[in-house]
Formats: structure tokens, C-alpha cells, sequence
């Protein structure tokens, strides 16, 4: 679990450096300005300067980072913190009211707003601003000292509660003063007024929250999958390799059978792995088991076919079939009965041969499909084979024949075996 | 053996396998010597500028990169290195890959120790080392499929049929030897067609080939 926490932070510092994210220290209002200037590799001082100078423009500014304090995330974990010279925090400070300044100033100049519905949104601000400030707080303390769940006032003890109940009263009186100066209404409609004011103030108040909860939704969420995946991994290692390793153990006095059980491992694990709905493939198909876990479905190529057939020899004579198919196609009746009398012909070489290895070839081609089957052991002269051995005979040469293809012997004693198949190809798309 | 044995520089991730394949390679052959070993990407680009080895059993599925990486890293300051791929994996996007960034040859791990000392001084000596799934992998990857991309380039994108005959028998698990006899050819000449089908593996701009070799992130 260590581990996989450290891989966590690691990434989660890799995700941080790719995005920007919102400075934890070194900040004046939320790191919004500190975020973006670590991002582009520039000095803090510019990105601060060009919020302020931007809020004069119709206080496009104070807009601009307050969309990008609710939208950027705070930074997870910081290598280390940022310093701050006294210097930098007063030019900070004094950027800072130059912006709200120049916003509100330039604001009522230009006619835009009259002086208290300026004041009226800039106390509104003000107060958002501290009960952001402190929701961002508390979220930094929560990931410190994890199991400390607050929405907006947590564990921050009493002054947090002051610092959030100030700036809920700014954002209150904001909305007030910008109602009583601004709109001349009668009853009816200032009662409207009034709910429509005291709604847009939770709204305000309560956007940390509810950003919160959507974050820590879809975080919820990643994790979940992360450990079902790892229970996943975990499941299937133990149904498989551990239970193999277990019988490897039990058996250490017979080699052969050793070599069976790890061959016979190998290649579940590599079909799991690596094969067509492998787990290295991305997610396989619902329901398709992959690898050969017991219950796999029908094999529906040549390839799978052949791949099947190797691994059932494999498994039952304790040789190494290796097999290399070039092409594909889908199997039909004739091409079953091709793999058959290929998979007979590899068992004859597994039981006769005296090898322990054997070479499966398969090559599709337009109009037919070829199978060698070779191995270099004892060889034979066909001649001699005694007339009621009826293997290589019977269940290949007749196979082959009664769907139409045929089969070509190479052999001597001392020489190895050679069975070469060839099926003729049911003419596709007639 | 009076020659001067074949320097060898292992880079593998899992230190248990490099002892293995160290202690191999010591105890049944003076053909081959082991002359250092690394585990990342990092030490294996800095061990073999310093050892300067002949032959490197490289790894391919590492961390920071895997063999790929090692290739693109190490082969341009030392051109005379070469390099053989080895790993447990058999699927066509590593073999090639590893090909395609300049491996002479690919192994996999389960190879016979004979086996593998045989492959080892066949690249050393300028050969190509194909296994049969990687001559089967080339034979796919060059077939003439109905509606296939046209071909740009005759002669990087296609196999002479003397090639492919080669190219066949290898896959069917002949030896050097055997398909010498049975194409009437001399070994040297076997020699020369699997080298030219390994430059055109690696040349060639073939779709497959391509489309296996950015499957592992690499063109």
C-alpha cells in the first residue's frame, strides 16, 4: 500500500506539472497569480501586474481571477514552499488594492457603475473573497492531516469561524447596500428582490462547497476503479500463478512434470497478458475469459485454433510446441479438421520423436492453407511402420483426404519428421 | 575455440535474471564473456560507452523507456556495438520495435543456453538472429494483402521470393544449415538473405511495420 501511495503522489506531482494548478504557499489572495506564473516560467510580479492593470478595463481583472480561483485546483503537494521576502508581499499587497482600486476607481469614472453599487459589489467581493480564502485553507489542512472532513468552516478553530463569518456579513451588506442604492422598487418586488439577493449570497458563500464535493466525486471515483483493477490483478495472480508455484513445490521431485506446470503457466499468463483480449490489450470483451482460464469460449480463427491445439499438446506430453502462424482466417468445417489432423501429427512427434521440441508452422494463403509439423528427432522409414499402428494412417492422412486436402511425409530414420498439410481454401465471398 | 571469446554487456531490469543468464553463460562456454551488466535505461547507456562490449543482451521491457530507449541512446556513439534483443514477450509490436530501432537479432527468453550462446556469436560475427516468430512476424508484415497501401518503395518494401523461401523455412524452425540443403544454396548465401530481410525490416515503410513499431511509442 506504501507503494502504491507513493505512486500516487508521484503522479498526482507529474498531473501537477502538466496543468496549472493554483500555488498552496507563497500566495496573497488564492495563488491564482502565483499558479500561472510557475506555469509559464515567469516572474510572480508580472502575472500580479497584469490582473491589476486588466481590472481597470471594466474590472475584467477581478473577473478574470475570480473565474480562474474557482476553476483551477489548488496544487496537491508542493516540492517545496515558495519563499516570500517582506518586499515581495508588500509589492503583492499594494497590487492587490491598485487592482480593486482601478476596478472600482475607473468603474464609477466612466459612468459605468455609481460610486455605491461599486462599493456595493467590491464589499461583496471582499467577503467572497475571504470565505474562498479560508474554504481553500481548510482543504489544504485536510490533505495534510487526512480524516478532517469541513466543508467551509472545518478545523480551523475560532478564528477560521471569524474570518468566515466576516466575510459571510461583507458579502450580506455588499448585496444590501448594492439593493437600497441601486433599485427603486415598491413592495411586491423588492420582497422578490430580497429572496432573489439572499440566494445569490448562499451561492456565493457555498461555491467552495459544492466544487468540493464534485472533486471529491469524481476522486471518489478514480480510486475505486484504481482498487477494483488492483483486486482484479491480485485475483487473477492468485487463481493462476501462485496455485501453479504452490503445485511446482509439491512436485520438485519430477522435473518432467515441473516443466509441464510452468510451460503450462507461461503461456495462461502470456495469453492474459499479451493475447487479442489480453489484459495488456486494454479492457478484453465482457464475458470473453481471457487466456486459458478454464471455460474458453470456441476458438473462432486458424490462429486461435492452432494456438489452442499447441498449448493441449504442450500441456499433455511435456514438450515445447512452438508454433508461428503468418495470416489468419476464420475457421470453417475443413480447417477444423486441418487443425485436428495438425494437432495428431504434433502428439505423434511428442510420443515418437524423442525430442523436446517441436516446430508448428502455419501459413494462409488466397487459396490454401498450409501446416507443417516438424521435429528433429528419430525419424522413421514409413515403410516399416507396422500395419495396425493406424495413427499417422487413419486419424491424418484420412482426415486431410476426406475434406479434400493432403498430406506429404518427410522422414528417415535419424532425420527427423516433417508432416506437411495443405487444405484447399473455401473460395471466400463467392 | 582459439579466438578471442565474444565480450557481452546484460542489461536487464530483474537482477535475478541477469545473474542467471551471468552464470549460464560463464559455466558452459569460453565462447562468450560477460563483461558488465546493468540495470535502467541510464547505467546500461553509460556501461556500454565505457566497456565498449561487442555484443548487448538487451532487454526490452524496462522502465524509463525499455531496450528501445538503450538503442536510441547508446547506438550513435557506438556504432560497432552490437546489439540482441532479449525478453520474455513475443508479441509482433516489441519484436519489431526493438528491430526497427536497430537490434540485430531477437531472442526470447526461454531460449536453450546453447541457444543462446549460438545466437549471441552468430551477431557478433555481423548476423542477423531471427527467431521463427520473428521470421513469421516479417513474412506477415510483408505479405501482399488484397487492398494493402501501395507500394512506395521496391526495393525496402518488398522480399525477393528467394527471401521469402528463407524467410519460410526459418519460421517452419529449420536451421542455417537445412535451409541451405534444401534450397541449394550455401550457407553464406542463407546469411546474406536473412541480413537483407533484416535491413528491409528495419528500412522498410511498410504500414505493418510501422503500425507495430508505434504500438511501443517508436517510429
Amino acid at each position: 500500500m506504501v507503494d502504491a501511495d507513493l505512486e500516487r503522489v508521484a503522479r498526482d506531482q507529474a498531473d501537477d506539472d502538466l496543468k496549472v494548478r493554483r500555488r498552496r504557499t507563497g500566495r496573497a489572495v488564492a495563488g491564482v497569480a502565483g499558479g500561472i506564473a510557475d506555469h509559464l516560467g515567469i516572474g510572480v510580479l508580472w502575472t500580479r501586474m497584469a490582473f491589476a492593470l486588466l481590472a481597470a478595463f471594466g474590472g475584467a481583472g477581478v473577473l478574470a481571477y475570480g473565474l480562474l480561483w474557482v476553476f483551477v485546483p489548488q496544487a496537491r503537494n508542493e516540492p517545496k514552499p515558495v519563499e516570500v521576502t517582506v518586499k515581495e508581499k508588500q509589492q503583492a499587497r499594494g497590487l492587490l488594492a491598485m487592482g480593486i482600486g482601478l476596478a472600482v476607481g475607473v468603474g464609477a469614472l466612466s459612468g459605468m457603475l455609481n460610486g455605491w453599487v461599486a462599493g456595493g459589489i467590491a464589499v461583496t467581493l471582499v467577503g467572497a473573497a475571504l470565505v474562498w480564502r479560508e474554504a481553500d485553507e481548510q482543504q489544504r489542512r485536510r490533505w495534510t492531516k487526512s480524516g478532517v472532513v469541513g466543508a467551509v468552516v472545518g478545523s480551523g478553530g475560532r478564528s477560521a469561524l471569524v474570518r468566515v463569518l466576516t466575510g459571510g456579513m461583507l458579502v450580506v451588506t455588499g448585496i444590501v447596500v448594492f439593493l437600497a442604492r441601486s433599485v427603486n422598487l415598491d413592495q411586491m418586488q423588492f420582497a422578490l428582490a430580497a429572496v432573489l439577493a439572499a440566494l445569490v449570497g448562499v451561492a456565493v458563500l457555498t461555491v467552495p462547497f459544492w466544487l468540493r464535493l464534485v472533486r471529491d466525486l469524481g476522486e471518489e471515483r478514480t480510486q475505486r476503479i484504481r482498487t477494483e483493477e488492483r483486486a482484479e490483478i491480485a485475483a487473477h495472480l492468485h487463481d493462476s500463478v501462485l496455485q501453479t508455484l504452490a503445485l511446482i513445490q509439491k512436485q520438485s521431485e519430477a522435473p518432467r512434470e515441473v516443466l509441464r506446470l510452468a510451460r503450462g503457466q507461461e503461456r495462461q499468463l502470456r495469453s492474459w497478458l499479451y493475447g487479442p483480449s489480453g489484459y495488456g490489450r486494454g479492457r478484453p470483451v465482457e464475458g470473453a475469459q481471457a487466456g486459458g482460464a478454464g471455460g474458453t469460449p470456441e476458438a473462432t480463427s486458424l490462429s486461435e485454433a492452432i494456438e489452442r491445439a499447441c498449448g493441449e499438446v504442450e500441456d499433455q506430453f511435456a514438450v515445447k510446441v512452438q508454433h508461428v502462424v503468418v495470416g489468419d482466417c476464420q475457421l470453417d468445417e475443413r480447417l477444423t479438421g486441418l487443425v485436428y489432423a495438425a494437432r495428431e501429427a504434433a502428439v505423434n512427434a511428442a510420443k515418437h520423436a524423442g525430442v523436446g521440441e517441436v516446430s508448428v508452422y502455419a501459413e494462409v494463403e488466397p487459396e490454401t492453407v498450409e501446416i507443417f509439423v516438424r521435429d528433429r528427432g528419430k525419424g522413421f522409414d514409413p515403410d516399416t511402420v507396422p500395419a495396425d499402428r493406424h495413427g499417422l494412417a487413419d486419424s491424418i492422412r484420412g482426415r486431410m483426404e476426406r475434406n479434400g486436402g493432403e498430406l506429404r511425409l518427410r522422414t528417415a530414420p535419424g532425420e527427423g519428421t516433417e508432416v506437411q498439410l495443405r487444405m484447399p481454401r473455401v473460395s471466400v465471398g463467392s | 575455440m582459439a579466438e578471442k571469446p565474444v565480450r557481452v554487456f546484460l542489461v536487464d531490469d530483474h537482477g535475478l535474471f541477469r545473474a542467471g543468464v551471468r552464470a549460464e553463460l560463464d559455466s558452459i562456454t569460453d565462447e562468450v564473456e560477460v563483461v558488465g551488466e546493468a540495470g535502467t535505461v541510464g547505467e546500461a547507456v553509460a556501461g556500454i560507452a565505457h566497456k565498449k562490449p561487442d555484443v548487448v543482451l538487451l532487454d526490452v521491457h524496462m522502465p524509463d523507456g525499455g531496450g528501445a530507449e538503450v538503442l536510441r541512446r547508446s547506438r550513435p556513439d557506438n556504432p560497432e556495438v552490437v546489439f540482441l534483443a532479449l525478453s520474455v514477450s513475443d508479441a509482433a509490436e516489441d519484436v519489431i520495435a526493438v528491430i526497427r530501432a536497430g537490434a540485430r537479432g531477437y531472442v526470447t527468453k526461454t531460449i536453450s543456453s546453447h541457444e543462446l550462446v549460438r545466437a549471441v556469436v552468430r551477431v557478433s560475427e555481423g548476423d542477423a538472429v531471427f527467431s521463427p516468430r520473428l521470421a513469421g512476424f516479417v513474412l506477415d508484415a510483408f505479405a501482399d494483402r488484397p487492398g494493402a497501401a501501395p507500394i512506395s518503395d521496391p526495393e525496402l518494401d518488398l522480399l525477393t521470393p528467394r527471401e521469402r523461401d528463407v524467410l519460410r523455412l526459418l519460421a517452419r524452425g529449420y536451421a542455417y544449415k537445412e535451409i541451405a540443403a534444401e534450397l541449394f544454396i550455401s550457407v553464406k548465401t542463407v546469411e546474406t538473405h536473412v541480413s537483407s530481410v533484416l535491413r528491409k525490416t528495419q528500412l522498410s515503410n511498410r504500414y505493418e511495420l510501422s503500425r507495430w513499431a508505434s504500438d511501443r511509442r517508436l517510429v
